[in-house]
């Protein structure tokens, strides 16, 4: 950022005022969502640009001598210079489109895997991880004959960088973590991870799906080797995600889907394959998404991410402790530094039973494990109640939260 | 509490949910099996203890929400004493009642049975829950095909 930039003084994130620009509350009155985490709801602009994009500009890319097919071509280019600046990468070449992080995480695991991997090499995890950035990583390990290593959170929910330290060796090639847990809402030191990481030669890959939405990200200042995350957590569209990587480390890597759009040369006895970030866009791409997700980043820095990181802390600090005033509620741990996301349980009543009668009081959480069994298990409970936030919810929806609470409690004691 | 949620969490199945009854091994039972919901983690092992083709005890253990507890726990008290035909009669108006499927009717001697189910019935105006009240009838229906090796899943 220039000091021009850091100069401005910070605005104010208004959520009343939000509320205008998703129709989503003109059409549900009295919606208390708080499951942002699953994925947030949709600003007119977004909804409206997608719709507009197609009204005026859509024609496959990459494709057309034409000029609308240009003009398409144009916005999903710039959509990749957009995702560029978002996350201060070096170049828009290293930006791939996916359908999501999951499928970003999976592209990195299948490609980069078996091209780097040997029998006896580690890769290792942390146990906060979602299933999406924990299951590819057990599967090519197991491919490869690697060994797939979880490193553990500490008691207070913190990432425990002291035994992921010990974890680290020469055979680790791969440290896979999150930015913020979608659980906890704990944020691991990534830059820390990244320096022991790379001291010992290994990659870093960072899951950022719930950190793009509601925090400054610098991946050059992270120092990681790739960086993904989905638009629609990010209020964008579903359906389009992104894989950053280093340039070089995706040049190194080979194709993962082959077919059209990706390719140089095709005979029947050979075929060559385009640079990236193509080489890893196999087929028609999801162009208007990719439009979505570039107007959804305008929107997240129309607000400023250091103005929602504060929005969102404030809450966050008033929902701990409003539900931790609640008799008979434990929240899960999440370490000294934590945003936005966060887990209770309520003692002796089922997360499912909470999120049924929550529902009933037009409080929209999340129940259940959260595509975090490892977590839950090492917690020891079946599932969690999760409350995430998003630039919308204010301190009445945790008022509405707790008072709905506090009638579950009240029902299943009597 | 709102109508709809006293509908749903009738005292009945509170209790249920609190005090399962046979909830509880057999010891040596001629066919178990296990139901995974995997959507919210619920877990349960049914027990079943056959005397020819009569239910001489029948069990379960686990974890799981009220619904899927007081389901269980309503289940293995209904069904204990049933041949496999009437079980399977009990099941079949259950899962059609809690699913909006076509409801025909019992055999009268199960009519009392039948009505021991109904405050289950609620959760079919909660499709994200239905499965929670099918889970134990599943894994009774997996252990009677032959003690499936492989957890079922609800539907």
């Amino acid at each position: 950022m220039n000091d021009l930039a850091a100069a401005k003084p910070r605005a104010v994130v208004d959520p009343r005022a939000l509320r205008c620009e998703f129709p989503i509350y003109r059409h549900n009155p009295g919606l208390v969502f708080l499951d942002s985490g699953a994925s947030a709801q949709k600003p007119a602009s977004v909804i409206d640009g997608v719709a507009e994009f197609y009204r005026r500009d859509y024609a496959n890319v990459h494709r057309g001598v034409y000029q609308l097919s240009q003009r398409s071509t144009d916005a999903f280019e710039e959509a990749r210079e957009a995702t560029r600046a978002f996350l201060n990468a070096a170049d828009a070449n290293e930006i791939v489109f996916t359908r999501g992080a999951t499928e970003s995480i999976n592209l990195v695991a299948q490609s980069w895997g078996p091209a780097f991997l040997k029998p006896g090499d580690e890769i290792i995890v942390s146990d906060l991880e979602h299933h999406s950035n924990f299951v590819p990583w057990q599967m090519i390990c197991e491919r490869m004959g690697a060994h797939f290593r979880v490193a553990p959170t500490g008691p207070d929910g913190g990432f425990d960088l002291a035994a992921f330290e010990a974890m680290l060796s020469l055979r680790t090639k791969m440290v896979a973590v999150t930015h913020v847990s979608n659980v906890t809402g704990a944020i691991p030191p990534v830059e820390r991870i990244v320096e022991l990481a790379h001291a010992k030669g290994a990659k870093v890959l960072v899951d950022g799906c719930q950190a793009i939405p509601r925090m400054p990200v610098d991946v050059r200042a992270l120092g990681c080797d790739f960086y993904v995350f989905s638009g629609h957590k990010a209020y964008g569209p579903s359906g389009i995600g992104v894989l950053w990587g280093r340039y070089d480390l995706l040049a190194a890597m080979p194709p993962w889907q082959t077919g059209g759009g990706m390719i140089t040369l095709v005979t029947p006895r050979h075929t060559e394959f385009q640079d990236p970030p193509h080489r890893f866009e196999a087929g028609t791409p999801d162009i208007s998404g990719a439009h979505g997700l570039k107007l959804a980043l305008d929107f997240v820095e129309r607000l400023g991410r250091e103005s929602i990181r504060d929005h969102e802390d404030e809450l966050t600090g008033y929902a701990i402790d409003r539900l931790s005033r609640i008799a008979g509620l434990t929240l899960v741990p999440g370490g000294q530094r934590r945003l936005s996301v966060l887990s209770f349980n309520l003692n002796g009543i089922h997360p499912h039973d909470v999120g049924t009668v929550l529902d009933q009081h037009g409080v929209a959480v999340r129940v259940g494990h959260h595509c975090a069994q490892p977590l839950m298990d090492k917690l020891g409970v079946a599932g969690t109640v999760r409350v995430s936030l998003g630039v919308y919810n204010d301190r009445g929806d945790i008022d509405a939260l707790a008072a709905a609470v506090e009638t579950c409690r009240e029902m299943f004691s009597r | 509490m709102t109508m709809d949620l006293r509908e749903l969490y009738q005292d009945i199945i509170l209790d249920h949910g609190r005090h399962p009854r046979n909830f509880r091994p057999i010891e040596r039972p001629t066919h178990t099996a296990k139901g995974h919901n995997p959507l919210c983690g619920d877990r349960v092992t049914l027990y079943l203890m056959l005397d020819g083709d009569r239910i001489a005890d029948v069990s379960f253990e686990g974890r799981g929400c009220a619904i899927s507890t007081a389901s269980s726990s309503l289940m293995t008290e209904v069904l204990k004493g049933k041949t496999l035909a009437e079980a399977e009669a009990l099941f079949a108006q259950f899962h059609a009642k809690v699913t909006g499927g076509e409801v025909h009717a019992v055999p009268g001697a199960l009519e009392e049975d039948a009505e021991r189910l109904e405050p289950l019935t609620g959760v079919k105006a909660y499709p994200a829950r239905v499965k929670c009240a099918t889970l134990a009838w599943h894994a009774f229906e997996a252990a009677v095909k032959g003690g499936a090796s492989e957890p079922v899943k609800t539907e």
